[in-house]
């Protein structure tokens, strides 16, 4: 699906300033159809500005916005939402005292009936609360579940599957795997695999470059504000990914550190490794299956 | 993105999934909100019926004197339970009463008594105006300002309690007015809002039908329509539920006037029924309201609770009021008495939760 066509979403030379605070400087990013763009920074790199300018809540102070190949100035998020630009935040996903299928729909709930007997068609929205997840590869046990009861990980997997169901053709993730173990973040990883492989463009926003690099296909380094490197993911190995991220020298002390430090940790961390292998592994091989 | 119910061709009948615990009717009985104030009403009247049963407790017209008792208040309490599930609190709902009851009685006064000696009708039609505007000013500051509810309602209880002392005197010098039943309109408004129908011999008042009316639509709306979902998800988390284009905003101002509507529908009904009005009506029913709602299981934080249930708090609270006085215990300890069951009411609506969350 990956290939050289027209960028879906573009953002070119765009900065964002907060009074004499330089928030971005011409930054400029894409992203494709099927493809995923990973925007990558350590904190206060910009990325959070970054996110709002791309789903509309900041109005970029220089630079332009293409959607399509059009440019557009937006004015609220419901201005890109509605062109399919769809935004699932790390924090704000879910409800946790709500139902799976009433969080499913909120804000866009199907109707039936009419006038002042219009009524929430909740057996609709039951059937295809199930019955989307279930694209995604997701079985949900009960859609009468809260969210509470959910993971962390099955309540992204909700809020992108809800995405995908009504429409968005790019898909703006905000750190969607910071706060979850290894296992939970490779499940959110190959829904993403998954959103791409429909052919939705994925903007996947992160600061862990070992989540970035199993599932995209471009990169984009932001550090302080300004874009640091773009590239895709052949002319970019993983090491130096990790390296950029942190920038050279810091992270050799680093490195140093942590190896000392497992040194002493002894087996624990060596099961840790092996782990994580198993499950880039896995994920590779999805990836595979997705290009085929 | 089509929002319209499209049935999906063919939709598989839901396969059984080996994951899925078959859950019992009771169980799933047990999670909903309003099970606590069903289970408590059962066996506040089982006490009182065992306590007070020499004192005719269980007869058709103590019944009827409970339900006469319960309606105002589960009229307030069924809209604030919406308001509270929407996340917010309006602790200015009994000022409401009282000015809407006013609003009514001065300008349908006589104006040689210092009235506007307008019929009853366009008077009624302007006390729910004036209480709208109240409820939407409520929900207008609580919106601007940022602030909590709670603060902001507090305010406005004193406001317009002021307001309705200072101006019902400065116009008439007086704090109580009454012959409304001589104003032209009042026949028809006897008839709707404090006419009383019999069952076995017992009277009761037509403010019951207003009550469980508004039960019925307000559970429609929480469980069925998109609005519904839209309260909980505001009381939810309005962040979350505003990033997905819930009106958030919108939603609360229409609760604050909803909580104002059932206000004014209280004063209007008393005001027919007692043929007129005191500055003081509605003093501490918001209290009152809150405990009922709260009873009825509904959380104080929002996005959790029944309309049907703060039906149920209003009668536990009417029972115990009635059943204190036929039984001849000091109304002193009224208050004790509703306290009490206050918290032991929340701690075991606390405990059913919690049960139905691990269910």
């Amino acid at each position: 699906m990956s290939g050289n066509g027209t960028p879906l979403l573009e953002i070119q030379n765009v900065s964002k300033y907060f009074g004499s605070v330089i928030a971005l400087e011409d930054v400029s990013a894409f992203v494709r159809a099927g493809e995923v763009t990973c925007l990558l920074g350590d904190n206060g790199a910009g990325k959070s500005t970054l996110i709002k300018v791309l789903s509309g809540v900041h109005k970029p102070t220089k630079g332009k916005y293409f959607f399509d190949g059009k440019e557009y100035n937006f004015s609220s998020p419901r201005d890109a939402l509605e062109l399919g630009i769809a935004t699932v935040y790390q924090d704000l996903a879910m409800i946790p005292l709500m139902s799976v299928w009433r969080n499913f729909f909120l804000g866009s709930e199907p109707t039936k009936g009419w006038g002042p007997f219009r009524s929430y068609d909740s057996e609709f929205a039951k059937r295809t609360t199930k019955e989307e997840m279930a694209k995604m590869g997701i079985d949900i046990r009960d859609p009468d579940q809260t969210v509470g009861t959910l993971s962390g990980g099955e309540r992204q997997s909700v809020a992108i599957a809800r995405a995908v169901y009504f429409g968005a053709k790019v898909l703006i993730l905000d750190e969607p795997t910071a706060a979850l173990g290894v296992k939970q973040a490779g499940v959110v990883l190959k829904y993403i695999l998954q959103a791409r492989n429909r052919g939705i463009g994925v903007i996947f926003i992160t600061h862990n470059p070992h989540h970035a690099y199993p599932v995209a296909d471009h990169f984009v380094i932001l550090r302080r504000g300004m874009v640091y490197g773009d590239y895709t993911k052949a002319e970019l190995p993983l090491e130096q990914l990790v390296q950029m991220m942190a920038g050279g020298a810091d992270l050799e002390v680093l490195q140093h550190e942590l190896e000392q430090a497992s040194r002493e940790g002894g087996e624990e961390a060596e099961a840790l490794a092996e782990t994580a292998q198993a499950i880039e592994s896995e994920l590779d091989e999805l990836e595979e299956k997705g290009n085929d | 993105m089509s929002t319209d119910t499209a049935p999906a061709p063919g939709a598989a009948p839901p396969a059984s999934d080996e994951r899925l615990r078959e859950v019992s009717r009771v169980s799933r009985l047990l999670s909903r909100p309003e099970l606590g104030a069903v289970v408590g009403a059962v066996l506040v009247w089982v006490f009182f019926a065992i306590v007070a049963y020499d004192n005719n407790f269980v007869s058709w017209a103590t019944t009827a004197a409970i339900f006469n008792r319960a309606a105002p208040l589960g009229i307030l309490a069924i809209a604030v339970a919406l308001l509270m599930i929407g996340g917010e609190f309006d602790l200015s709902i009994g000022s409401i009463v009282g000015f809407a009851g006013m609003t009514i009685m001065v300008l349908s006064f006589p104006s040689d008594g210092g009235g506007f000696g307008w019929s009853l009708w366009p008077a009624i039609l302007a006390a729910l105006i004036v209480a709208l505007a109240i409820g939407w000013f409520n929900g207008f500051l609580v919106i601007t300002t940022k602030l909590p509810s709670f603060i902001i309602t507090l305010a406005t209880l004193f406001i317009f309690r002021g307001l309705t002392i200072a101006l019902t005197r400065l116009r008439t010098n007086r704090t109580q007015l009454g012959n409304l039943d001589e104003v032209e309109g009042f026949a028809l408004a006897d008839t709707l809002f404090a006419s009383q129908f019999e069952i076995f011999g017992a009277r009761f008042r037509v403010a019951i039908l207003w009550w469980i009316g508004l039960a019925l639509v307000a559970t429609w709306v929480l469980l069925r329509t998109r609005q519904g979902n839209w309260i909980f998800g505001a009381g939810g988390d309005a962040n979350a539920a505003r990033s997905v284009g819930v009106p958030v905003n919108k939603v609360k101002i229409a609760l604050f006037m909803t909580t104002a509507f059932a206000g004014f529908l209280v004063a209007l009904i008393q005001a027919v029924q007692f043929t007129g009005a005191d500055t003081l009506r509605g003093f501490q029913q918001e209290f009152e309201a809150i405990i009922a709602v709260v009873v009825g299981g509904t959380l104080l934080t929002g996005g959790y609770g029944s309309a049907i249930g703060a039906l149920f708090g209003a009668l536990i609270f009417a029972m115990v009021q009635q059943g204190i006085i036929i039984t001849g215990v000091d109304g002193d300890w009224f208050q004790v008495f509703v306290g009490t069951v206050l918290v032991v009411a929340v701690i075991f609506n606390n405990f059913v939760r919690q049960k139905a969350a691990q269910r």
